[in-house]
C-alpha cells in the first residue's frame, strides 16, 4: 500500500528526515516510536503533503501512485488520512458541514454520488456512538472550545466517517485519560480491517496495548534505527531509548 | 428528531440551498418606476436642481427643500477624515440627471464583456436576467411589472405603502414632509446635502400601526439594474408595533458610468416597532489595478424614536472601489435596541471605511456591533465605530466586536473605535481581533479532501457566520457566493 524509499525532508532549511525506508501492506498495523523531536510528526506531515515540509530526496508510492506528485487534497481523496497531533480550530464551520463537504469531495473524486442528508445523518449517528461523542459536539464549530481529549476523539470520529485506506495517527493518545484512550483505541480497531492499514505514531507504549501493532519501528534523529514486533515496544517502555541509540552505543564502544 | 438532528438537518438544508443554483424568488419583486427622460447637462447649479424637480413634477415644498439643501451644500467642504484615498472629484463634471436607460442596448449576450458573463455564471443568474443586467434587449416574456402589481395589491390590503420616493412625494406628501430629512437633515454632511439637492429616486416604505409586513420588501434592484440611481433616497417608517424586513441589494456586479454614488437612507421606528434592514452591496470595484470602480459614499441612519423600538442593520459589502458608510442608530426611546452586523470584503485596490454609530439617548438602551472585515490583495479595510452614551441614558449597554481577517501580506486592516460615555451606569465593551487565514487551517481542510479554494471559502464563511445568520436565507446564500467570487485566488 505504502512504500517509502530513502526519504529525506527539510523543515525551514534544516534536515529532519535523513533517509527513511518503510513498507506498509494492507491489513497491517505499524507503530513508529521515538523520543520527542525525532521526526515522527514530520514524517506524518510529509506523507500528508504539508507544504511547510520540503522533500529533498527519496520517493513515496501510495497505492501504486507517486504520492509526491499529488496535492494534499488528492492524497486525502486517494485514501490517506492524518489524525493530527494538534487538530486545528475552524471557527464558524460546524463539524457537520465540514465532514459532509469532506466526504462528498472524496466521493466526487471517485465518481460516486454525494450522500443524501439522511445517509449522512445515519452515518454520523452511527460513528458518533462508537466514539461516545457528546451529540452537540457535532453541531459545534470544528474543534473550537474542545478540550484536548475531545479534539483527539473528534479526529478518530472523522477517521471513521471518512473510512480511508491508510490512517496516520499522530500521538492520538496524548492528552487522553485511560477511559478515553480505550474508547479511541476501540474506534481505531473498529476501523481496521484486512483492506486498510494503520500507522500509529506515539512515544508511549501504552496505546499499543489497545492498538496492537504488527511492526514497531524506532525513529531517532530522522532515521529508523530498529524495527521489531510488539515486544520491542514493551522493551522500550522498560529500558527507554538509550540502549538502541547508535550514537550512544558508538560512544560506549569507542 | 432530537435537537442534534434538527440542527444538523437545518445545517444540511442550509448547505443544500447554497448549492442550489436557483436564485430567483419572490423577495426580489418590488416596483418598477417608469421615467422617460433625457439627461441634464453636466454641472450643478440652482437651475439644475430646479430642472430635476420639474422633471419629476414635484410640488413647491419639495423644490424648496432641494434648493435649501443645495445652498447649504455649496457652503460645505468635502470631508477628508476617512482612511480612503482618491483623486479629487470634480462636482461640476457630473451629470445630475440622466435618462434611466443610460446603458447601451446590445443585441445579444455575445456582445457583453466575457468577464462579466463568467461572474454571472458563477452566481447562477438565469440567462434572461443576465441579459437585463448587461443591457441586452429582452422580450416581453420577462415582464416584471405584472408580478410587481400583484405584490403591491397584497401590501395594500394591509395598509402598507411601498413605492418609489417620487411616487410617495406625489401620493403621500404629508408623510414624506413629516419624515424626510428628520433623521438625516440636509445639513448633516457633505454627501447627504448633495443627495438632498439632487436625489434621483429611491424607495418609500410606510408600515402602519400594528402591522407586520407579511413579506420581505426589496428594491428589486437586481432586475432593475439599468435604473439604479446615482443618488438614491430611501425612507422607511414603522409606526407603533409595526415590523418590516427590508432588503437592499444588487448581487450581480453592477457597472455604472456614474462613478460617484451618494445615497441616503432614513429609518424611523416608533414605540415597540422594528425595522430590519439588510444590504448586499456589490457595486463594480474597478479592475485588478483599481481603475474605474464606484465611489460609494452613503449616509444611513435610523431613529429609534419610540420605547422598546429596534433597528437592525445587516450589511455585506463586497463591491465599490471606495466605500464610505456608517449605518447608525439613534436610540432615543427607552429600552430601544440598535444592532449592526457587517461583513466588509476588500480585494485588489479596494478601500473601505465603514462602521456604525450607536447613539444612546434613552434609558436602558442597548446596542450590539459585530463587524467582520476581510482584506485581500492590496486593499485597505477600516472599521470606524462610535458609541456615545448620553447623560440620561441610564443603564445603557453596548457590546462591540470587530474581527479582521487578512488574506495577504500587502493588505491592511484598521479599527478606529470612538467611545464617548457621559454617565457611570453605562456598560461599554469593545473586543477586537486580527487574524491571518491560517496555513494550518487550510492544510487541515486539504487533508480532509477539500481543495484550497473551497477551504478558504469555508474558513471565510465561518468567520462571517454571526453576520450571515442575521441575513434572510436567500440573501445569505447569495452573500456566500459573492464572498467566494470576491476573494477568488486571493490567498497568499
Ligand atoms: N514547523 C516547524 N518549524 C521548525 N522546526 C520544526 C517544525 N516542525 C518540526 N520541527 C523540528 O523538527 C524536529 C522534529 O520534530 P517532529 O517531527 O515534530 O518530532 P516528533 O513528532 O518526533 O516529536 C524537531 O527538532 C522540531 O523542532
Ligand atoms: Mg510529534
Amino acid at each position: 500500500m505504502l512504500t517509502i524509499k530513502n526519504l529525506h525532508a527539510n523543515v525551514e532549511g534544516k534536515e529532519i528526515l535523513k533517509g527513511i525506508d518503510l513498507e506498509i501492506n494492507t491489513g497491517e498495523v505499524h507503530a513508529i516510536m521515538g523520543p520527542n523531536g525525532s521526526g515522527k510528526s514530520t514524517l506524518a506531515n510529509v506523507l500528508a503533503g504539508n507544504g511547510g515540509y520540503e522533500v529533498t530526496a527519496g520517493e513515496i508510492r501510495f497505492e501504486g501512485k507517486n504520492l509526491l506528485e499529488l496535492d494534499p487534497e488528492d492524497r486525502a481523496r486517494e485514501g490517506m488520512f492524518l489524525a493530527f497531533q494538534y487538530p486545528v480550530e475552524i471557527p464558524g464551520v460546524s463539524n457537520a458541514t465540514f465532514l459532509k463537504t469532506a466526504i462528498n469531495e472524496v466521493r466526487k473524486y471517485h465518481g460516486k454520488p454525494e450522500l443524501t442528508p439522511k445517509e449522512f445523518l445515519d452515518l454520523m449517528r452511527d460513528k458518533s456512538k462508537i466514539l461516545g461523542m457528546d451529540e452537540n459536539l457535532i453541531s459545534r464549530s470544528v474543534n473550537v472550545g474542545f478540550s484536548g481529549g475531545e479534539k483527539k476523539r473528534n479526529e478518530i470520529f472523522q477517521l471513521l466517517m471518512m473510512n480511508p485506506k491508510l490512517a496516520l495517527l499522530d500521538e492520538t493518545d496524548s492528552g487522553l485519560d485511560i477511559d478515553a484512550l480505550k474508547i479511541v483505541s476501540n474506534g481505531v480497531n473498529i476501523f481496521k480491517n484486512k483492506n486498510n492499514a494503520v500507522l500509529v505514531v506515539t512515544h508511549y507504549q501504552r496505546l499499543l496495548n489497545y492498538i496492537v501493532p504488527d511492526f514497531v519501528h524506532v525513529l531517532y534523529k530522522g532515521k529508523i534505527i530498529k524495527t521489531g514486533t510488539k515486544e520491542l515496544a514493551l522493551e522500550l517502555e522498560d529500558k527507554g531509548y538509550d540502549w538502541i541509540k547508535p550514537d550512544l552505543i558508538e560512544a560506549e564502544t569507542a | 428528531m432530537n435537537e442534534l438532528e434538527e440542527n444538523t438537518a437545518q445545517e444540511l438544508s442550509d448547505d443544500m440551498k447554497i448549492l442550489d443554483e436557483h436564485i430567483d424568488s419572490e423577495y426580489k419583486w418590488g416596483f418598477v418606476t417608469d421615467i422617460e427622460s433625457e439627461s441634464a447637462p453636466k454641472g450643478l447649479s440652482e437651475e439644475i436642481v430646479r430642472f430635476i424637480s420639474a422633471k419629476k413634477h414635484e410640488p413647491v415644498w419639495m423644490t424648496d427643500w432641494r434648493l435649501k439643501a443645495f445652498r447649504h451644500w455649496k457652503k460645505m467642504e468635502e470631508p477628508h477624515w476617512s482612511n480612503v484615498h482618491y483623486p479629487p472629484i470634480d462636482y461640476q463634471d457630473i451629470s445630475y440627471y440622466s435618462a434611466p436607460k443610460s446603458k447601451p442596448q446590445l443585441n445579444s449576450l455575445d456582445e457583453v464583456d466575457p468577464e462579466l458573463l463568467k461572474t454571472f455564471e458563477k452566481l447562477g443568474i438565469p440567462l434572461e436576467e443576465q441579459k437585463i443586467l448587461s443591457g441586452v434587449a429582452v422580450d416581453a416574456v420577462f415582464d416584471s411589472v405584472s408580478v410587481a402589481t400583484t405584490f403591491k395589491e397584497t401590501l395594500k390590503e394591509k395598509g402598507i405603502i411601498f413605492c418609489s420616493i417620487s411616487e410617495a412625494i406625489q401620493e403621500h406628501p404629508e408623510i414624506v414632509k413629516k419624515y424626510l430629512g428628520s433623521v438625516v437633515p440636509y445639513t448633516d454632511n457633505y454627501y447627504a446635502a448633495l443627495n438632498s439637492a439632487v436625489f434621483s429616486d429611491g424607495s418609500f416604505v410606510f408600515i402602519p400601526k400594528g402591522v407586520r409586513c407579511p413579506m420581505e420588501l426589496s428594491t428589486y434592484f437586481r432586475i432593475n439594474a439599468q435604473e439604479t440611481g446615482q443618488f438614491e433616497r430611501t425612507l422607511i417608517i414603522a409606526e407603533e408595533s409595526a415590523y418590516v424586513s427590508y432588503l437592499e441589494g444588487c448581487t450581480a456586479p453592477i457597472r455604472d458610468n456614474n462613478q460617484l454614488h451618494a445615497a441616503v437612507v432614513e429609518l424611523v421606528v416608533l414605540d415597540d416597532a422594528e425595522i430590519k434592514y439588510s444590504t448586499v452591496q456589490n457595486w463594480y470595484p474597478g479592475d485588478k489595478e483599481g481603475r474605474g470602480g464606484i465611489y460609494n459614499f452613503v449616509t444611513k441612519r435610523g431613529a429609534c424614536r419610540g420605547k422598546n423600538s429596534k433597528i437592525s442593520w445587516t450589511q455585506v459589502e463586497t463591491g465599490s472601489a471606495i466605500t464610505w458608510k456608517y449605518p447608525s442608530c439613534i436610540l432615543q426611546g427607552d429600552n430601544s435596541i440598535g444592532e449592526f452586523y457587517s461583513v466588509a470584503v476588500t480585494n485588489n485596490y479596494q478601500q473601505a471605511d465603514t462602521g456604525t454609530k450607536m447613539i444612546h439617548i434613552g434609558k436602558n438602551t442597548r446596542s450590539t456591533v459585530i463587524s467582520k472585515g476581510i482584506s485581500a490583495g492590496n486593499s485597505n479595510n477600516s472599521y470606524r465605530g462610535l458609541v456615545r452614551v448620553g447623560k440620561n441614558a441610564i443603564g445603557a449597554r453596548n457590546f462591540t466586536q470587530c474581527d479582521s481577517m487578512l488574506m495577504s501580506d500587502k493588505c491592511g486592516a484598521n479599527t478606529f473605535p470612538y467611545i464617548e460615555v457621559e454617565n457611570d451606569s453605562a456598560k461599554v465593551e469593545h473586543e477586537a481581533t486580527t487574524s491571518k487565514v491560517g496555513e494550518d487551517q487550510i492544510f487541515y481542510l486539504n487533508q480532509r479532501g477539500i481543495s484550497t479554494e473551497d477551504a478558504v471559502n469555508m474558513i471565510v464563511n465561518g468567520f462571517c457566520k454571526e453576520v450571515f445568520n442575521e441575513l434572510p436565507m436567500e440573501f445569505a446564500v447569495e452573500a456566500q457566493k459573492l464572498l467566494a467570487i470576491s476573494l477568488e485566488g486571493s490567498v497568499g
